[in-house]
């Protein structure tokens, strides 16, 4: 059932709604497990609308098989997502920067307020995400150290690549999930892909994994399905590189995964002068699980982010 | 006065970015001054272009005391202004929410990395600020509360409020409250603009910086003395809101007196032209914040009141 989350009325006759679609069994026994899978905090972020559809479309074409209480939620932001833009349009507020919200704060904080309260009770929240318009990523968990040994064996049921365990220093306070976890509620962020795009291998990739949870949840009941094992690094196994130069870059390889040490990953140039201001290479063996989609950076831009043991440079 | 390059970043299509800071006095990292750190602080840089004025001719009349020295950093998002932007253009990340930065992160933390090395280490570090939502206040200084704040300095720049802000998430991320962690006394200088310039509060705001230096021993400068504060926790203010969405008829500003029942504001439907709904006080106080905007949403917050208390 199609329910309002929060609502507010725009200035000019409309109103703005968080919605969300409820799908449990006909009859409760009080005892369902209950998860929450959210999406589009961030409107230029788009997989996670074919996951929501295909994940109803199915919950809706067996529903005798569901046995718990499964609440979705597409549009966290609706009119970042009608509009395209990654915050909230009247405010350039990030959404995701605005967690536990405020009842007496801003409109941001107020919806953010509802859907926290909405959310709250439910046994596992899955966050979905796909990166931004800058970088794309393969699929992947990520989650904060403070919270590992509790999250990492569900994390472990998605089917990612990868599960990357942050530092809690680098963790920002006002996510959705900090404050989800902070509140008791088991919160696994997802990202892949890149923004304003949809890529149907990656959502497949994540729905089986889903599933896959559901079924180990008891809210779902089916066949166990076999999923990836992904690898788990922790942040101090991950190169990241960085624009040493402002330009643009063009990429060299062609899919993310298994990279050689040295091996080209692009190169920044400068077109004005015809000449490459930086050459940029693995520097590990390793899997690269995040690469530069969009061409311009200025100086410090995210180009890649590799996981792998030997660096260049260490004997 | 000494002009310096704290940062600069090499420029694509454009000259490079740079953030200019003017340095008074002598070699003692006595009181640091921020203006804009975003692309519509327009208050706020012209705040600081006033006061490095002032300065300059402070300083030529040798009225900085010895050894003391005062950085003012005009605006770190050139950038930003001159393309109409409020956050960094390519990615619209709000420089003020990246502090205290990461030397080897992304572009604008890069950048927050680099002012902060800068802006830090300093006694005092005062920042004219900007609020995220949108509205006018009276002239105020706003504190956090880290454990580390002082609401008696805070006093001590003759404003008529000092405001204590309990830090929520999104305020660990800003200037104010690293500079706090980081051993500076900070404080949030907000004026009634943002976008607009307001040279009558501009003044304002000057004034109580000198005020502020000379009463910490940096300037010899003959001042009148301003106001004795009121301290505010902010979370005593009250909130009014909106139950309509419409157009907006603000009927009380930043400073006024209110009682209770009294009609502040009124919702116009935007299409009829009829009054939806009629905003009353619930409280005895005064105006501290009100809402600035033709047009205002459901359930927004349109004023913050300072409520009188009874004997
Ligand atoms: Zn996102």
């Amino acid at each position: 059932m199609i329910e309002e989350v929060v609502s507010i009325d725009l200035p000019v006759h409309e109103r703005l709604v968080v919605r969300k679609n409820r799908l449990q069994p006909q009859k409760l026994t009080g005892r369902e497990k209950r998860i929450s899978i959210v999406t589009g905090t961030h409107g230029d972020e788009l997989d996670g609308q074919y996951v929501c559809y295909e994940i109803i479309r199915r919950l809706k074409a067996n529903p005798e098989k569901l046995k718990g209480i499964v609440d979705i939620y597409p549009d966290v932001n609706p009119l970042g997502l009608d509009t395209g833009s990654r915050g909230i349009p009247m405010f350039d507020l990030d959404m995701n920067r605005v967690f536990p919200g405020d009842n007496n704060g801003a409109m941001a904080e107020y919806v953010a307020a509802g859907i926290v309260e909405d959310i709250i009770g439910s046994d596992m929240c899955l966050d979905i995400h796909s990166s931004n318009i800058f970088v794309k990523e393969v699929p992947q968990v990520r989650l904060n150290d403070d919270n590992a040994e509790k999250l990492l064996p569900y994390a472990k049921m998605l089917n990612a690549d990868f599960v990357w365990i942050y530092s809690s220093i680098t963790v920002l306070d006002a996510t959705l999930a900090y404050s989800l976890n902070n509140m008791s509620v088991p919160t696994l962020v997802v990202e892949m892909g890149v923004g304003h795009r949809i890529d149907n291998t990656y959502c497949r990739q994540l729905i089986t994994g889903i599933f896959n949870m559901l079924i180990n949840m008891g809210i779902w009941a089916d066949e166990p399905i076999n999923v990836k094992q992904p690898i788990i690094s922790t942040e101090g196994e991950v190169s990241i590189i960085n624009a040493a130069q402002t330009g643009v870059f063009v990429s060299a390889v062609n899919s993310m995964g298994t990279i050689g040490i040295g091996t080209h990953i692009g190169d920044i140039i400068e077109p004005i002068e015809g000449r490459i201001l930086q050459r940029i290479e693995s520097p590990t063996d390793g899997i690269i699980f995040t690469l530069r989609e969009n061409p311009v950076v200025y100086k410090g831009a995210l180009i890649a982010r590799v996981y792998g043991g030997r660096k260049s440079g260490q004997v | 006065m000494r002009k310096e390059v704290l940062y600069q970043l090499k420029g694509l299509y454009r000259e490079d970015f740079i953030i200019e800071g003017y340095r008074f006095g002598g070699e003692e990292n006595s009181a640091c001054i921020v203006g804009a750190l975003r692309g519509n602080e327009m208050q706020q840089l012209y705040i600081c272009s006033q006061l490095i004025k002032v300065l300059k001719d402070l300083e030529a009349h040798g009225a900085i005391t010895h050894g003391n020295g005062i950085l003012v950093v005009p605006s770190a998002n050139s950038y930003s202004m001159n393309v109409g932007k409020r956050f960094w253009a390519l990615d619209n990340i709000d420089i003020n929410r990246t502090f205290p930065g990461d030397v080897n992160g992304d572009t604008t933390k890069q950048i927050a990395a680099q002012l902060f090395d800068k802006v830090k280490g300093y006694n005092y570090g005062i920042q004219f600020a900007s609020f995220y939502m949108q509205g006018d206040f009276i002239p105020h200084v706003r504190m956090m509360e880290t454990g580390y704040q002082s609401a008696s300095l805070a006093n001590l720049f003759g404003l008529p409020y000092v405001v204590i802000r309990k830090p929520k998430p999104m305020d660990t991320v800003t200037l104010n409250y690293n500079w706090q962690m980081n051993g500076t006394n900070a404080f949030s200088i907000y004026t009634s603009s943002t976008d607009l310039v307001d040279d009558a509060s501009a003044r304002q705001a000057v004034s109580s910086v000198l005020r502020f230096l000379t009463r910490m021993g940096i300037l010899k400068y003959n001042n009148h003395s301003g106001y004795i504060a009121s301290v505010i926790n902010e979370y005593d203010l009250l909130p009014v809101k909106s139950y309509d969405a419409g157009f907006y008829r603000r009927l009380k500003n930043p400073g006024d007196p209110v009682f209770h029942g009294d009609l502040i504001a009124e919702v116009i439907d935007p299409y009829e032209g009829m009054v939806k709904s009629q905003i009353f006080s619930q409280t005895d106080g005064i105006v501290f914040f009100a809402h600035t905007a033709p047009m205002v949403m459901g359930n927004e917050v349109v004023y913050k009141i300072i409520r009188r208390m009874h004997e």
